[in-house]
């Protein structure tokens, strides 16, 4: 009697919490899981006068995993996107550090809010700008031409996609490894100190440790950003040579070979899920266990 | 006693309100008549810089029509961008003419009557008879404009002499400091004239084809960048590239004429030609007004007006358009060397055989030669 008086309890609770879940489920699956699928559909189709056919070959995985330049692009990417990622941690961990200890409450809030404003303006307007300070007649070689040095060539190499990089994660990371260090306990940053824990070594067993999920997670997300990332390649690096999102564009600006340039990006897709998967683990793995 | 007070003038008017409010109507009228003719809208899918007002605001306003732009950069960027929309989005398109047999078979545009165009003022017999224009006798797209590439360089880094040979991308001065302008088939077919194929510079059997592919890698040292519209422009300007293949006057002529120290040439071994010609989008609801516009583009007002376009100026292809652009712009007409007896006059380039005109291959396919262009950024 009570089993039948509670059934329909509980199915009101489900109903009920179902309509929360619904709007994202629907989201997602009509905006990322149907286009992802679609995708995966697309790159078995052929391509005849321009026109994509539907169809059911593999030449398009053949004919892209066969070439060199495919799989040149996609170390590449991986390279770059990896170091840049590692890059934006180390320099923004020190004005991390900074923000969460020493600064004041105020002083925070306003660094926050200063490190937000740069996504105001365009991604693309940004990397443009650094036209202006990186060329061989720019800012950069004005200043260091006074002490005769340079010119240097900056734009049209890596050191312009990675600045290009670096403008797009580096005040994401700054903010995410703030927030990271900030909701570390003082009480175990002031234990340790308390036991005569030298500060090197309070770094490295309290603070990293216990600040881990966050900055992993920081990380992860520049890489995933700049992984994907097609404008400081295309525009602060000369498309030389070219990173993956680069080859979608080149693969379907000719031919309309779009199955081809859906190749790449599944491969760029699973790649993402792959290393996003392995840094979420290693962000939550509890210490001493795998 | 009641005391009344002055109405209002909106209310009850004076005679001096009437007056004022009657002037203020009758100016005004123009403008509401304006306002409720409804604006046609028209959507074009051209390169950079034709839907811009210097071009087609005078058609507008004459007319009562809006263009609505979309803009592409590359002929198979363009094939993409139709074949993505249902039939009769775009009502006026602009294609590269190598791409107009594509346009065509694909059933993209349609049929036009050549006798609603100038064909017997054309500069060059050629233009009236455009290659993939015509099929079975019926025309189905109107060539407007042309222009030239060839060597384009900073002239502080190369000399005219020089410039007058492909060879000057391998120059040492220029060492890191050649752009790719990002398409393969201008930079590849400049190669393939550099290695003597001339007139079948599209037309390469497996062993020019190699050959084409060997010079092409010989030159990755040199390059600094591949570029698009945008980055092309900057690149030039800011001196970060001292030359650029795959371009010619369409880019060095906007910055010739900012005051920078660039220019185009036609080499010895030969340019191409790039050729830009309307057509009519199938199932464009529109195509009465399109044709009236393709008439304008191709009147003398039309003709300087393409001459001069701020994005990229392209050359006249009428007798009446050329004699009006010698008339209300000489400076311009000089600069591109559209004056009689100028040697580098494009006309008589063509005429002498130095300019072929722009093509797809014949015995590659487009993703042969992608997939090289891949390559060669990667090495």
């Amino acid at each position: 009697m009570v089993g039948e008086t509670a059934h329909p309890t509980a199915m009101t609770q489900r109903l009920y919490a179902l309509t929360f879940r619904l709007p994202l489920i629907l989201w997602y699956g009509a905006f990322f899981v149907g286009p992802l699928l679609f995708t995966v559909a697309m790159s078995f189709f052929l391509v005849k006068n321009y026109r994509m056919v539907e169809a059911f070959e593999t030449v398009n995985w053949a004919r892209m995993f066969s070439r060199g330049f495919f799989w040149d692009a996609y170390w590449r990417t991986l390279g770059l996107a990896g170091m840049a990622a590692g890059l934006a941690s180390l320099l923004a961990f020190p004005a991390a550090w900074a923000l969460a200890f020493r600064a004041t409450d105020t002083q925070r809030r306003w660094a926050i809010s200063l490190l937000i404003i740069p996504f105001f303006t365009s991604y693309l307007v940004r990397v443009f700008s650094w036209y202006v300070i990186l060329a061989e007649q720019g800012v950069v070689n004005a200043i260091i031409g006074t002490v005769g040095i340079g010119p240097i060539t900056m734009l049209n190499t890596m050191i312009g996609t990675t600045v290009g990089y670096l403008t797009l994660v580096l005040p994401l990371v700054v903010i995410l490894q703030t927030l990271a260090l900030s909701s570390i306990d003082r009480d175990l940053i002031q234990a340790a100190g308390n036991l005569g824990c030298p500060p090197r070594r309070l770094l490295w067993r309290v603070i990293l440790p216990t600040a881990k999920t966050g900055l992993i997670i920081a990380a992860l997300i520049a890489f995933i950003l700049c992984f994907g990332d097609f404008v400081s390649p295309y525009y602060l690096g000369g498309s030389k040579p070219p990173t993956l999102p680069i080859l979608i564009i080149d693969t379907t600006k000719s031919g309309q070979q779009w199955p081809r340039a859906a190749v790449v990006a599944i491969v760029m897709i699973v790649t993402l899920l792959a290393i996003a998967f392995a840094a979420v683990t290693a962000a939550y793995a509890k210490r001493g266990k795998t | 006693m009641t005391k009344f007070q002055k109405s209002s003038g909106l209310i009850a008017p004076s005679r001096r309100d009437l007056l004022r409010y009657g002037t203020a109507g009758a100016l005004a009228a123009p403008f509401v008549g304006r306002a409720w003719a409804q604006t046609t809208e028209i959507n074009m899918l051209a390169w950079y810089g034709h839907g811009e007002p210097g071009i087609v605001g005078a058609f507008e306003e004459a007319n009562n029509v809006k263009f609505v732009p979309k803009y592409y950069a590359g002929g198979d960027n363009m094939l993409a961008l139709i074949a993505q929309s249902p039939p009769g989005t775009y009502d006026v398109i602009l294609s590269d003419a190598e791409f107009v047999q594509q346009l065509n078979a694909a059933g993209y545009i349609e049929p036009l009557d050549a006798a609603d165009y100038p064909f017997d003022d054309m500069l060059y017999p050629d233009f009236a008879k455009f290659p993939g224009h015509w099929k079975d006798g019926t025309l189905y797209s109107m060539m407007v404009r042309f222009g030239h590439l060839g060597v384009s360089y900073n002239t502080t880094a190369i000399s005219a002499e020089d410039a007058m040979s492909y060879k000057c991308f391998w120059n040492d001065g220029v060492k890191g400091k050649v752009g790719h302008f990002d398409w393969h088939l201008p930079s590849l077919g400049m190669i393939s004239l550099y290695n003597g194929n001339g007139a079948g510079l599209w037309d390469l059997d497996d062993g020019k084809w190699d050959a084409v592919q060997e010079t092409t890698m010989s030159l990755r040292p040199q390059v600094g960048g591949y570029f698009d519209y945008g980055g092309t422009f900057n690149s030039l300007k800011n001196g970060e590239m001292l030359a650029m293949c795959g371009i010619g006057d369409w880019i060095t002529g906007v910055l010739e004429k900012d005051g920078a120290t660039v220019a185009s040439v036609i080499p010895e071994e030969g340019g191409i030609q790039w050729t830009e010609s309307y057509c009519i989008g199938k199932g464009s609801a529109k195509a009465d007004l399109v044709k009236t516009f393709i008439q304008y583009m191709l009147s003398p007002e039309g003709q300087v007006k393409s001459a001069q376009m701020a994005a990229y100026p392209g050359n006249c292809i009428t007798k009446a358009g050329l004699a009006m652009l010698n008339e209300v712009d000489p400076a311009e007409a000089k600069r591109t060397h559209q004056v009689t007896g100028d040697p580098m006059n494009p006309i008589t380039l063509i005429e002498t055989g130095r300019i072929h005109y722009r093509d797809i291959p014949v015995q590659q396919t487009l993703e042969d030669w992608n997939d090289f262009w891949s390559e060669y950024k990667n090495a």
